[in-house]
């Protein structure tokens, strides 16, 4: 059997799964559509939340930026998963005592204004629809490599299933299809690392492989990949090499950015009780853990792998003992064909500048490494392997192990199950912020119930359809949605959610002016270096840690947008009049779990 | 009003479970895998230090238990002020 029919069979199988379940899991109600009518256990919702966290960036991108950086990106793997402590402890299960349906109407009714929840529905929708183009964007691409079609027809396809059970079952479909979602793109990631831990170190766990002996050599992993890479002039992978103040900061900008994530928040409203809430972020993370703890692995394995085809040598002694790869084995042998595969794709090149037959892969930029007197020694004309992707330590992964066929096809599946997951997930806090917090909470507040729903399915179609149309023609910021959702969801929901729920006294006035500060501040500095809407040439500073402010990185700057948040509406709310008596009371109500159940029949 | 102060003296506890949760969150992250790395960077674990395992498992694993610890100690303080559900 060919890989493509292998491939269209799981993914087609796949997609039978998730139409399967939108049939089965309708919506009939609002409180299903928002909610699954606050009926989902603790672990289930964990799983799902899991899913609709686990992004194509997690999945495809995050082990090729920890391969290629090693120690210094560790703040991913921190920050994407330290904020859900802060969930768990300061948000969760207070918004879900709260009992209602959407993020921005808590800061409405908390904050005891309409143009505060307005302001909140603009956060999030700012955050959310930057995130979905790159999840759009995400389904085209991996449609187009695995199933030989054009990027655009992938991406209608993508939609159309999405349509299917975000529209017919809202959160209720969602829900389940991310379970299942879940539980395809763990396989698919785990599958191939656990093969290649096995095959380079003979640890059954990746986890522990990592850290375990490299099995040609009798050297540990890590210090034998160290040697290799600062042999060939990178830097070396285990050593701290960027500013520690602003390794600081990032983390912290990922962990409360990803806290004040409305498309995640949204799921803890989901459970039955309060208890479930806490329980549940716990879940949450351990699903996550399965693929975060396994990344660093992946990433630093394949990194191994791709330098040692590159370099025979490094395999199984000195990395300069054997000459570099043969163009020809390149261009002819089998087990070198994903080089080919991927080359189509543009995401690998190679050039023979010096036209001596082979293809050295070394840092041509360093002028002091071993590479640099091999290069004098040998005439080499720079570095001829001249584009690495950084997705091709996931994608490409089960093929340059060698694994077979049917690993490829699996991989295929669980990039689309994790891009479309978070999709959904991102369309339905979008769609909820238009039909609930638009429609119902401000221009026609007599809205029915029928009507409501009504209003939720035709808002979330709207949604799929401006995703898609976005996703086929991506602005510029695309690559740039990381520093700019983290930076907004940090600087401007996250704070103004804890000081509702920790504070009494911040008032109306308060809260929106952190808000409006926080986010305003944040997207000045990010634009300032990035370039105004990241138009390139129109930034006002360069881009270099020089001209950053104390060295704080652009994507760093949500932890300060916070921070002047805080401050911002804690000096406003002082010279504000108290909240109203009953806002009070909200609070001390939100504060104590007994009752969460009541709201599920309002 | 006696209402009003048990669950005054309930959210006192709350804070103070939250408090001792973040101290450990921003001592692994934070401290252990960052700042504090060259302080116990003479602990060898596979290959590299053991701030670096705190970077890529560790806080991880931390963040997994404290969760649970928290939910944990949270029913129990929940039954104790008769707030549970």
């Amino acid at each position: 059997m060919s890989q493509f029919t292998l491939n269209l069979l799981v993914i087609g199988a796949s997609f039978a799964l998730y139409i399967g379940i939108a049939i089965w899991a309708r919506a009939g109600s609002t409180a299903e559509f928002y909610a699954a009518n606050r009926g989902i256990s603790p672990v289930m919702n964990g799983m799902a939340t899991a899913a609709d966290w686990m992004s194509a960036a997690s999945f495809i991108s995050m082990a090729g930026l920890i391969a290629f950086t090693g120690y210094d990106n560790s703040t991913y793997l921190m920050g994407w998963t330290g904020g859900y402590v802060l969930l768990a402890l300061l948000l969760a299960p207070y918004l879900r005592k709260f009992g209602k349906f959407t993020v921005p109407e808590f800061i409405g009714d908390r904050f005891y204004s309409r143009t505060a929840r307005i302001i909140g529905v603009i956060c999030l929708l700012i955050v959310s629809i930057t995130y979905v183009i790159g999840q759009m964007t995400g389904v085209g691409v991996t449609f187009s490599r695995y199933l030989e079609v054009s990027n655009s027809t992938g991406l209608w396809i993508g939609a159309a299933l999405v349509f299917c059970y975000a529209v017919l079952g809202g959160m209720k479909g969602i829900t389940y299809t991310q379970v299942a979602q879940y539980i395809v793109l763990i396989t698919a990631y785990t599958i191939p690392a656990i093969f290649i831990s096995l095959q380079l170190t003979g640890n059954f766990l990746p986890q522990l492989g990592l850290f375990g002996t490299h099995d040609a050599t009798g050297v540990a992993f890590l210090t034998k990949l160290n040697q290799v890479v600062t042999d060939l002039g990178f830097r070396e992978y285990t050593a701290h090499h960027n500013s520690t103040l602003d390794m600081v900061l990032f983390t912290l900008a990922l962990m409360i950015g990803t806290a004040g994530l409305p498309h995640v928040i949204i799921r803890f409203f989901t459970v039955p009780k309060v208890s479930d809430a806490r329980k549940s972020a716990g879940w949450a993370l351990v699903f996550i853990a399965l693929l975060y703890t396994v990344a660093p692995a992946v990433g630093s394995m394949a990194r191994f792998n791709l330098t040692a085809t590159m370099w025979p040598g490094a395999q199984a002694g000195d990395t300069f003992s054997e000459p570099a790869v043969s163009l020809e084995a390149i261009e002819t042998a089998p087990e070198l064909a994903w080089m080919r595969n991927w080359q189509t794709t543009g995401l690998l090149a190679w050039e023979d500048k010096n036209g001596d037959g082979r293809i050295q892969y070394y840092n041509d930029a360093n002028p002091d490494s071993p590479a640099a007197a091999i290069a004098t020694e040998r005439n080499l004309a720079g570095n001829e392997l001249t584009t690495v992707n950084n997705d091709i330590m996931v994608l490409a992964n089960p093929e340059i192990a060698n694994l077979p066929g049917w690993v490829i096809a699996v991989v295929a599946a669980g990039g689309l199950a994790a891009a479309l997951s978070t999709a959904a997930g991102l369309l339905l806090a979008i769609s909820g912020a238009v039909s609930h917090d638009l429609i119902k909470g401000t221009l026609r507040p007599d809205i029915s119930e029928k009507g409501e729903l009504m209003a939720a399915r035709i808002s979330m179609a709207v949604s799929i359809l401006v995703a898609t149309i976005l996703g086929l023609n991506p602005p510029g910021f695309a690559a740039q949605t990381v520093a700019l959702a983290f930076g907004l969801a940090a600087s401007s929901i996250f704070p103004v959610l804890m000081m509702g729920i920790f504070s009494k006294r911040v008032t109306r006035e308060g809260a929106i002016a952190g808000m409006v500060s926080g986010m305003a501040v944040t997207i000045l500095y990010i634009f300032a270096y990035k370039g105004w809407f990241f138009i390139p040439e129109t930034n006002m500073l360069p881009d270099t840690p020089d001209a950053w402010l104390f060295g704080i990185s652009p994507a760093s700057f949500g932890t300060v947008g916070a921070l002047i948040n805080f401050v911002v509406a804690y000096v406003v709310s002082q010279a504000t009049q108290r909240p109203p008596a009953h806002v009070q009371e909200l609070v001390e109500s939100i504060r104590v779990p007994r009752g969460a159940g009541d709201a599920v029949a309002h | 009003m006696s209402d009003r102060q048990s669950s005054n003296a309930y959210w006192q506890a709350n804070l103070r479970i939250i408090y001792i949760c973040l101290a450990i969150w921003a001592l692994v992250s934070y401290g252990f895998a960052i700042i504090l790395r060259p302080l116990i960077s003479m602990i060898p674990v596979g290959g590299t230090d053991l701030g670096f395992w705190f970077a890529q498992q560790g806080s991880i694993l931390v963040f997994i238990v404290l969760i649970f610890w928290y939910a944990a100690r949270m029913n129990k303080l929940d039954a104790e002020y008769g707030v549970d559900e």
